[in-house]
């Protein structure tokens, strides 16, 4: 069964029509030829497909396109529209923060979504007072990244990264 | 994926009228539970009617001194909410230690208490199973129980072919909080709306593995109603996991301390669903919470616990382990108690 959609990724706006079945990742990869959200498990448990979807990171595996007709989507690729990095990608660059690079797109998206949960004070597990102040210690990153699983495991040069781009944010 | 049609109504009312007239119909919300199933074939309804947008997403003061969370509220803005972090740390806690981040902003207030268990062969659509597949029976018995209840269920091993057979546990930490925390659940159904106490939301198995809750076909939840507590009350929640995070949990406990004594404590991760120790509830009222008054209360609440024997040992180390972490959150929440 058909219904038409109208999505905004990356800044270009998309009207189709799309099965119902469609999840937002495989819209995005084999519809609109967008391959910077990868598909790693497709069940909600690696985080490799995260983008983030009206301004927050989500799983586009969990998504169903229809579901979010009007979206607003931005992958990893739409980060860096004029071929600047953005800081949390640089940050990446810098802390030799990937290996095979798979994982990385959605952890980029994960972490610049981090970034705004923490400045906006949204505490996590890993934080002591839960109506203080949020530090972006190793255990705080460590604890909001754990939806993002690096089979290479480079976890020990991504969290110095994502800590590297909150820093230059602040 | 078996194919579906796909509806947004335009106001609940419409959203309950669609589902009540179609027997093979379920409510999406935010779908991280539902199209997982989808995908698996646990889930195979012929209409997905699409609610995430017409419930409110709001958490807002009640009259008395409550809080509403709207039924389309994240797990995530709930668990910011500085309302929510002052007042009822416990539910902000279950909130945090539950899922990811990426998760937590899309799954709701109305779909979290609604999330089906995490069973393995409740998932694999190859292995009989009576929640998934009533009267075809329980793979889980004398399987791997690490996940498995320990309370509520029938006997240490039940009959794996009888179709009232399962011994699954209700995953959400949420769920635990929102049960000690005597929270309301605000319903919308066919034939009108109804308030139900959250203990009262979930089942035991019962003779009908296949219904986790005592919601009808067509019935929403609108919103979840928490009280108001009295000043000083103290409330925590403490899971314990195989992973230090993301992961479900093996036990898990929630718990309430007013400064009059009267302490509740609901408990994860050991039934069918989150569970009231009332017993122990009882056993504590007006007593000074001491290490060891909680371990007797919780030896009392225990003493019906059946440990399920399975893979790698089976379950029974939940016994000791709800014990220990039972004594662990009381004596954090009540620091100048005498041990």
């Amino acid at each position: 069964m058909d219904a038409e959609v109208t999505l905004t990724v990356d800044g270009t706006r998309h009207q189709l029509p799309v099965d119902t079945r469609t999840t937002l990742l495989d819209l995005m990869r084999e519809r609109l030829g967008n391959t910077s959200p990868k598909k790693g498990c497709d069940h909600g448990q690696c985080g490799a497909c995260t983008v983030l979807l009206d301004g927050q990171r989500q799983l586009s595996c969990l998504a169903l396109a229809v579901a979010h007709d009007g979206a607003e989507v931005v992958t990893a690729d739409g980060l860096a529209p004029a071929g600047e990095l953005h800081p949390v990608q640089q940050a990446f660059l810098d802390s030799d923060a990937f290996q095979c690079g798979y994982c990385t797109p959605g952890q980029i998206c994960s972490a610049v979504g981090v970034l705004d949960e923490v400045s906006r004070g949204w505490p996590s597990h890993a934080t002591a007072d839960l109506t203080g102040d949020v530090e972006l210690s190793h255990d705080e990153v460590a604890e909001r990244m754990s939806g993002n699983l690096c089979r290479c495991a480079a976890y020990v040069n991504i969290v110095p990264a994502v800590q590297q781009a909150g820093g230059a944010q602040a | 994926m078996k194919p579906f049609a796909y509806a947004r109504p335009a106001d609940v009312a419409e959203a309950v009228r669609d589902v009540a007239a179609e027997p093979n119909a379920v409510f999406l919300a935010g779908g991280t539970n539902l199209v997982d199933h989808l995908k698996l074939g646990v889930a195979r309804p012929d209409l997905v009617v699409d609610v995430r947008t017409l419930t409110s997403g709001e958490v807002t003061e009640l009259p008395g001194g409550g809080l509403r969370l709207g039924a389309a509220s994240t797990n995530s803005a709930v668990a910011a909410d500085r309302r929510v972090r002052e007042r009822y740390p416990v539910l902000a806690q279950a909130l945090l230690a539950g899922a990811t981040g990426q998760l937590r902003n899309a799954a709701t207030t109305g779909g979290n208490p609604l999330q089906r268990t995490r069973c393995v062969y409740f998932s694999d659509v190859t292995t009989p199973c009576n929640k998934r597949e009533p009267g075809s029976g329980c793979t889980a018995v004398g399987g791997y129980t690490r996940y498995h209840a320990v309370l509520g269920t029938a006997a240490a091993l039940p009959d794996p072919t009888a179709a009232e057979t399962c011994i699954a546990t209700h995953p959400s930490d949420m769920a635990v909080a929102l049960a000690a925390l005597d929270a309301q659940v605000q319903v919308l159904g066919p034939t009108g709306e109804r308030t139900i106490p959250f203990s009262e939301l979930h089942r035991l198995v019962g003779d009908e593995p296949s219904r986790d809750t005592e919601l009808e076909h067509g019935e929403l939840i609108t919103a979840i109603d928490l009280p108001p507590l009295p000043a000083g009350t103290r409330s925590a929640y403490r899971k314990v996991r195989d992973r230090a995070s993301y992961a479900f949990a093996l036990v898990s406990v929630a718990a309430v301390v007013p400064p009059d004594g009267d302490v509740r404590i609901a408990l994860g991760g050991v039934a069918h669903k989150p569970w009231r120790a009332t017993r122990a509830e009882e056993l504590l009222r007006g007593a000074e919470l001491t290490d060891s008054a909680v371990r007797a209360a919780m030896d009392a609440e225990l003493a019906a616990a059946q440990p399920q024997p399975g893979v790698g040992g089976g379950n029974g180390f939940k016994i000791p382990l709800v014990n220990r972490t039972v004594v662990a959150t009381l004596r954090e929440l009540t620091p100048e108690a005498s041990r």
